[in-house]
């Protein structure tokens, strides 16, 4: 902001007068605007606990801890009703595993061979593709596994029905695969290329470099990155409330039908009666979810920044 | 210890390469083909009145002219709301902020925001602005859910745009007694801005594909008109999708191919945009 | 070159008042001492020549008078420094008043990424609604004072960044003359310039020494010989910390030095 009364002239008499401390109130009144948005990612972020606290610890009055995480009961509309999460939790546990088991080799494969072995034109060609499939919205994933997948994953296995954790676990892994295609690449390409040379001098081959060297120097980024795939996976709502198949049974195969505890939420949430029980369950299961994803999170950005450090001398 | 051959070393070289590429063609040819085969589909139902009309008969006939215009809305307003915001609090973190416990605690809780599950923003965006600000289920409280979901990247992307900024820059300015806003707001800012729009329209991206929250948050089912204020319901693209994919019987298929093209479209063509600006910038200074 | 012919073309020192002071200076980064006890006055205009080892301090001390060392966390300035008999580190201070009257130049020139014209006119425009004419004239004149106008008045337009790096060097020159400073501040101006640019350089210091009061920082013997009225010898005592072993006219300073560390150095350089 430029002083409004100022001129040159003006701005030459000051400096006869000296050099006594200026306000300049437009700039700090900016400048104060800018701190207190900074502090808004903390507001919000705050924000989201007290919302899943006031709204979702009142559950544990009409059901006891203990009961809500370990019991497999979802009655929300019985007489009277019960809320066990157990059936939810546990396919939130099986979807990431598939999308895990499914993206993490696939993934780790194509990034080395983006950072170690192609020649930059293909890399040049290839990361917008892995970019677009990123931008891909997860209700358009959940879309195409409805439609072209689950038909394929009913008679592949022969099954009732194709809309089963399996399925959802093959179109989540579409999801994670990005993100572990491009931090597990970052870290990667991280590695001084001294390494490479040095045991390049001793004779091994291309391969065995990547193998022994690139590889594990990279490991924990490439731990993170997974984290951060499985994170995504876990918090994912439209793909699996599409095509988990939404059954309320502890599922004890992925190729059962399942409801994840972002689907239950996703599901319940319209029906719920606001500041019933039923809707104080949804957000206590929110906080659970939340828990999770905060502590998968955590733990990915711990290993991000030591492998970060690794190679800054 | 067992010396392998030279031949033998160079067999497994051979494999593992090979095993490498096949995953790398593998996950570019099903991306390419998701693509492809939306836009297949989609192409045969997409025209100018599937896009400039109102739907009829719950969506089986007619076209999807307020999802899109309600999309459009809900970009504009998680743009207004959290461009400025991130910018302010990118500015921050670049350029006040000291290395203090509580930069860090702001930077932990940037991280920490990007990874809050959408259905999680949802449900704050319900408990806030729906019940507790008593905003309904309309276009606003849609908008702020989405903006908050947002914020980590605009945050994110500005920060990182305005550290981008050589510091020379910043000692020349300030040695010719420009005040430290001066100094951001004409040659800091300026110099960043590419990295701050890219990263602004990536969060439009972004919010035109979410679906979960405004699910949560009170998109409309059907609707006749488009929404007159900020305070009306409002219908939107990803969530036309979800319930014509799910929840309407007799759903012909080409209707729903049609949505998920245009959705596709809107969202990857924001995507791409972003990319544009980034190289072009990038080309820009050299 | 021998001492003696760069001497010759340094003019005698005429002292006139004295524009800047420190009285037992000491600088802090945290933990470490920086500077040590300084006391030196800096003669209004005329060129103050700031040598010594690298890592002595020599930036660091000539920071001290626009205050940029302000921006390091952690720094901390004990002692006076004074400016025209005002102490600068008293806390009515305003440090952006204090460097529109103390300007800077860098090391590695540091032409803003926008036009000519635009450079030297960033700081008037920061300072004050200027009509488009008085614009144009301020940057003229300072243009003309940096000895570029006559290489530069058809590219105005043209990014700063298409000069050679001797023109963008006189051109952050005339960015800090466009904002009219007493005291200008060079800390190593020609280290990443060639022998011709950085001899049209020295030349312009000694026209601007007329008018402005220079301290430059140089780790170049024969350039504190040639373009200095007065010299100060700053050395590293136990590693870390730059003390002022010596100074005075630069004649002196270079052909009789009371100090025998002086003389070790100079004679070293100069071998």
């Amino acid at each position: 902001m430029r002083k409004r009364s100022a001129s040159i002239a003006i701005a030459r008499d000051a400096r006869t007068k000296g050099l006594q401390r200026r306000w300049r109130v437009g700039e700090r009144v900016i400048e104060g605007g800018i701190f207190l948005a900074s502090l808004l990612a903390i507001v919000v972020l705050l924000g989201i606990v007290a919302v899943l606290l006031r709204q979702g610890l009142p559950i544990f009055a009409h059901t006891p801890p203990w009961e809500f995480l370990f019991g497999t009961k979802w009655y929300p509309v019985s007489e009277p009703p019960t809320f066990g999460t157990t059936t939810f939790f546990v396919a939130t546990i099986w979807v990431p595993v598939v999308a895990t088991v499914i993206a993490v080799p696939i993934g780790v494969a194509c990034a080395a061979y983006l950072a170690e072995v192609a020649p930059s034109s293909v890399r040049e060609s290839v990361k917008p593709v892995i970019e677009l499939l990123a931008g891909i919205p997860s209700v358009v994933i959940g879309f195409i596994g409805l439609l072209l997948l689950s038909p394929l994953v009913q008679s592949m296995f022969n099954l009732n029905t194709g809309l089963s954790g399996l399925a959802a676990g093959i179109m989540l892994s579409l999801m994670s695969l990005p993100i572990i295609v491009s931090v597990s690449e970052d870290a990667l390409r991280a590695i001084p290329d001294e390494f490479r040379q040095a045991a390049y001098a001793l004779g091994a081959t291309r391969w065995e470099v990547v193998r022994h060297v690139s590889i594990p120097a990279a490991l924990s980024g490439i731990s993170a990155a997974i984290m951060l795939g499985v994170g995504r996976a876990i918090g994912e709502t439209m793909t699996v409330l599409m095509i988990a198949g939404g059954a309320l049974a502890v599922p004890v195969s992925p190729t059962q039908p399942m409801m994840p505890m972002t689907a239950a939420i996703a599901s319940g949430i319209g029906n719920a009666v606001r500041g019933g029980p039923q809707y104080q369950a949804l957000f206590a299961i929110g906080l659970l979810l939340f828990l999770i994803t905060l502590a998968v999170n955590l733990i990915a950005d711990r290993v991000l920044e030591r492998q970060k450090r690794k190679f800054v001398r | 210890m067992r010396t392998r051959s030279n031949l033998s070393r160079r067999i497994s070289q051979k494999t593992a390469f090979a095993v490498l590429l096949t995953a790398t063609i593998a996950v570019t040819a099903v991306s390419l083909f998701i693509i492809i085969h939306i836009v297949v589909r989609g192409a045969a139902i997409v025209d100018w009145d599937f896009l400039t009309q109102a739907p009829t008969q719950a969506g089986k006939a007619g076209g999807i002219f307020p999802a899109l215009v309600g999309t459009f809305y809900l970009m504009l307003g998680t743009l207004v709301i959290a461009l400025p915001i991130g910018v302010l609090a990118g500015i921050y973190l670049s350029e006040y902020a000291p290395k203090n416990r509580l930069t860090k605690v702001i930077n932990l809780a940037i991280v920490n925001l990007a990874g809050v599950p959408s259905i999680v923003y949802g449900l704050f965006g319900l408990g806030v602005f729906v019940l507790m600000l008593n905003f309904g289920m309309s276009l606003l409280a849609a908008s702020l859910t989405l903006a908050c979901q947002a914020l980590a990247m605009t945050i994110t992307t500005s920060r990182e745009a305005l550290i981008a900024v050589p510091a020379e820059y910043r000692a020349g300015s300030l040695a010719v007694g420009a005040t430290r806003w001066q100094t951001i707001r004409h040659l800091i800012l300026p110099q960043a801005r590419p990295g701050i729009v890219t990263g602004a329209v990536l969060a439009m991206s972004r919010a035109a594909g979410e679906t979960a929250p405004i699910l949560v948050v009170g998109a409309a089912f059907l609707m006749r008109g488009l929404p007159q204020s900020p305070f009306d319901r409002f219908m939107a693209l990803p969530y036309h999708l979800y319930t014509v994919a799910v929840h309407i019987p007799g759903m012909p298929e080409d209707t729903k191919w049609g949505v998920a093209l245009v959705l596709l479209a809107v969202v990857l063509s924001f995507n791409i945009l972003a990319t544009v600006v980034r190289l072009r910038a990038r080309k820009q200074r050299g | 070159m021998k001492l003696d012919s760069a001497l010759t073309n340094s003019r005698p020192p005429q002292y006139r008042g004295t524009k800047l002071s420190t009285r037992h200076l000491n600088l802090f980064y945290g933990p470490c001492q920086a500077l040590r006890d300084i006391t030196l006055d800096i003669p209004e205009r005329a060129i103050t020549a700031i040598i010594g080892p690298s890592g002595c301090g020599k930036s660091s001390f000539l920071r001290i008078f626009n205050r940029m060392n302000d921006l390091i966390p952690g720094a901390r300035v004990e002692g006076s420094v004074e400016l025209d008999g005002i102490d600068i580190y008293h806390r009515s201070i305003d440090v952006v008043e204090l460097r529109k009257r103390v300007g800077m130049v860098f090391q590695k020139p540091n032409p803003f990424p926008m036009s000519v014209f635009e450079n030297v006119a960033f700081g008037p425009r920061r300072h004050g609604r200027v009509s488009r004419g008085e614009l144009q004239d301020i940057v003229e004149s300072s243009l003309h004072q940096a000895a570029l106008w006559e290489e530069v008045k058809d590219k105005l337009d043209q990014s700063a960044f298409d000069l050679s790096g001797g023109q963008q060097q006189r051109l952050c020159i005339a960015r800090v003359l466009a904002v009219e400073p007493e005291v200008i501040l060079m800390d190593e101006p020609c280290s990443a310039l060639d022998p011709v640019a950085t001899l049209k350089i020295e030349d312009l210091m000694r026209r601007l020494a007329e008018k402005y009061t220079i301290i430059i920082v140089t780790h170049n013997m024969q350039q504190a010989a040639r373009a200095s009225d007065v010299s100060a010898f700053l050395l590293m005592e136990g590693d870390i910390c730059g003390v002022l072993v010596e100074h005075g006219p630069t004649a002196e300073l270079f052909t009789k030095p009371k100090d025998r560390r002086t003389e070790d150095y100079i004679t070293g350089r100069f071998g």
